[in-house]
């Protein structure tokens, strides 16, 4: 009788899966999101890009990116230019990698800007509700009574008159870099807020909520420790379909000549006069438009990963 | 329902209006309307203070305002700058339907200068609109009755692709496919920009062959959202009780789909063309650039970059108006069709 009696007919994986500590919500996630499988390749595709942007600039200086020479000016794609030069003859090549960064880090923070705005506001509109809700959703409404795209022009036009150039880590920027983000950031929140809103309403008429209250916990702490990590997995998918979003958006504002200004690069602005040479130099829209694509593509599958690995009411493991 | 509409009214009157003076003072400070106005020959100083005077720039900027939204007619302007004002003013106001007139085109009234770019804004995206939505109820029907098969599959995944393409992309690529490449090969091409051959004419066929390309663009990047909401409503509805009825009672499959799914799967698609409608007009500002179409999105652009505040102001006031009066029909029609719903 040394062997362990195996209980009639459950197999052994299911036993031990049984006799398993509980899985953290960590693992449970990781391994939903690990079916899936676009989002795995978008995870790889964006770490790629990441390595490529960042990496990149191991291998090429910004003083090159940046090094005009007119005599090299429209040059199609060689072994010299892998991507061509562009108008006024700098290399495509080096330009998408410093490019890269400044779009991924406009991204991000644009993002972060996004968020912090949309927990605050949906935050207090949800959890105090009354006359503090029909304010800050009124004002959220008139947000979204407009395009998107509309309002960030104007406000982009409204930030535009000289912008000085700002040193970072001993690095020159554009300053509208920071406009960018901030404005990207504060035309966004609106949906975000929404959400965080809904959230906190159902939240907060919890068991648990009003065991808080009748202890005594202060309102912060009910707000940002108790129901703010219960309602993280709509924010975290909102977040990162926000950062596709702000790169998409660089783009737009970029393109349409009212974004990031010279010398800084970004994807976006790479293709801002690019348009007028579709017939001459196909390589000056193809190779940052394409770069653009493959971020925004990556990180929606990511965010669409995210959300089916993060919903509460799915089961499966 | 008249008390709700009347409810929604109201409320949309503070909104605008907080709307309104926001992106006024933005754009009052972002721009110099007279920077750009002299053309090539710099502006003397003393037609600058004139104008700055005229355009009653020199007032505060809450003046400003107050002037744009009820007119100056009932206040004195010193416009001869000998410090007494002494002129009656002779705008009406936003709120009397006055919206001003331009400065580029100097002395055209707003309204005239808009309603004559609205027309092939509108050709443009209604145009796409409807191939957006019977598309997408073919596709989102079809892969509802084929869920996870390949072709189901095949096509979120286009879908998806679709649908994080910035918009210039596949502007950019199907323009150089299409006409620079085609017309390389000696292949019928499209045209790349404009709205018609200035050597043929503004006819309807010249007008068709221009709207293909963009019209393709902003169908293929908005079908996704579409779709997939189709999708997910049929397969909702396709579970319903009454639809197993149909089944048992042996109606053909056909008339199923179509005739009892598809009418209750198609309601919601009310809701989201409404609120995308109005919001498409200003959608058009990328679009209309890369194919230099002359519509409202250029205008507008064209306005921000000279600083033509009362055109700038003019779109973005009928984009406000016209989400707030979608978002009121959206709900009266959508209480019409589906009468499980009250607003009572």
């Amino acid at each position: 009788m040394s062997t362990p009696v195996q209980a009639s007919n459950q197999p052994a994986t299911m036993i031990a899966e049984i006799e398993a500590p509980p899985l953290s919500l960590g693992d449970l996630t990781w391994r939903r999101f690990k079916r899936h499988k676009m989002a795995i390749a978008g995870l790889v595709v964006l770490i790629l890009l990441v390595i490529y942007s960042f990496g990149g600039a191991f291998f090429v200086t910004e003083k090159y990116a940046n090094f005009t020479n007119t005599k090299e000016r429209l040059q199609p794609p060689s072994a010299a230019h892998p991507f061509g030069t562009d108008t006024i003859g700098r290399d495509l090549l080096a330009r998408t990698i410093y490019g890269g960064q400044i779009s991924i880090i406009i991204g991000i923070t644009a993002a972060f800007v996004e968020v912090m705005v949309g927990i605050l506001i949906g935050a207090l509109a949800g959890y105090f509700g009354g006359k503090v809700d029909a304010i800050l959703m009124r004002f959220t409404e008139a947000m979204l009574n407009l395009p998107q795209l509309l309002l960030l022009i104007v406000m982009a036009k409204f930030f535009s008159s000289d912008i000085k150039n700002i040193d970072i880590f001993g690095r020159e920027f554009s300053g509208s870099v920071v406009v960018i983000i901030f404005i990207i950031g504060l035309t966004s929140w609106p949906y975000l807020a929404r959400i965080v809103r809904a959230e906190f309403l159902s939240i907060k008429e919890r068991e648990f909520i009003l065991a808080a209250r009748a202890t005594g916990t202060p309102t912060w702490e009910i707000i940002f420790k108790h129901i703010l990590p219960n309602s993280i997995a709509p924010i975290v998918v909102s977040a990162t379909l926000g950062v596709a979003g702000a790169i998409s958006l660089e783009a737009y504002v970029s393109f349409l000549g009212l974004g990031v200004r010279a010398p800084t690069a970004t994807w976006g602005n790479m293709l801002e006069n690019a348009y007028r040479y579709i017939e001459s130099a196909y390589w000056m829209w193809l190779f940052p438009g394409l770069f653009i694509v493959l971020i925004v593509l990556s990180i929606n599958f990511l965010g669409d990963g995210l959300r089916d690995a993060l919903d509460p009411r799915s089961r499966t493991v | 329902m008249t008390k709700y509409i009347v409810r929604r009214l109201l409320q949309a009157i503070p909104l605008l209006l907080l709307i309104s003076l926001i992106l006024f003072v933005l754009m009052q400070n972002a721009t110099d309307p007279l920077a750009t106005m002299g053309g090539r020959t710099p502006t003397k100083p003393e037609d600058r203070a004139r104008l700055t005077r005229q355009l009653g720039l020199d007032k505060p900027i809450y003046i400003q305002y107050l002037y744009w939204l009820i007119g100056n007619d009932w206040a004195k302007t010193d416009l001869d700058g000998d410090g007494v004002a002494e002129t009656y003013g002779t705008r009406h106001g936003v709120l009397r339907g006055d919206f001003g007139t331009s400065i580029v085109q100097t002395g055209r009234p707003v309204t005239e200068v808009i309603g004559e770019r609205l027309p092939n804004t509108l050709i443009l995206m209604l145009t796409s609109e409807v191939i957006i939505v019977f598309g997408a109820l073919l596709v989102g029907v079809f892969s509802a009755l084929r869920q996870y098969s390949f072709f189901d599959n095949l096509l979120t995944g286009i879908l998806f692709v679709g649908y994080s393409m910035p918009i210039f992309f596949i502007a950019l690529s199907t323009m150089y496919i299409f006409s620079v490449n085609f017309k390389r090969w000696g292949l019928p091409y499209l045209p790349t920009v404009g709205m018609f051959d200035p050597k043929v004419g503004e006819t309807p066929a010249q007008i068709i062959l221009h709207m293909i390309l963009p019209v393709f663009s902003i169908s293929f990047i908005s079908f996704a959202a579409y779709s997939r909401y189709i999708r997910s409503t049929m397969l909702e509805v396709l579970g319903q009780d009454y639809i197993r009825t149909a089944r048992s009672k042996g109606l053909p499959k056909r008339e199923i789909t179509f005739i009892h799914a598809l009418k209750n799967a198609s309601l919601p698609i009310v809701t989201v063309v409404g609120l995308d409608l109005p919001l498409l007009l200003g959608g058009a500002v990328v679009t209309e650039r890369i194919f230099a179409w002359p519509g409202m999105g250029r205008l507008f652009i064209d306005g921000i970059d000279r600083g033509d505040t009362p055109v700038v102001m003019g779109i973005l006031m009928m984009i406000a108006v016209s989400v707030v009066v979608f978002q009121i029909l959206t709900d009266i029609v959508y209480a019409w069709l589906d009468p499980r719903i009250r607003f009572d």
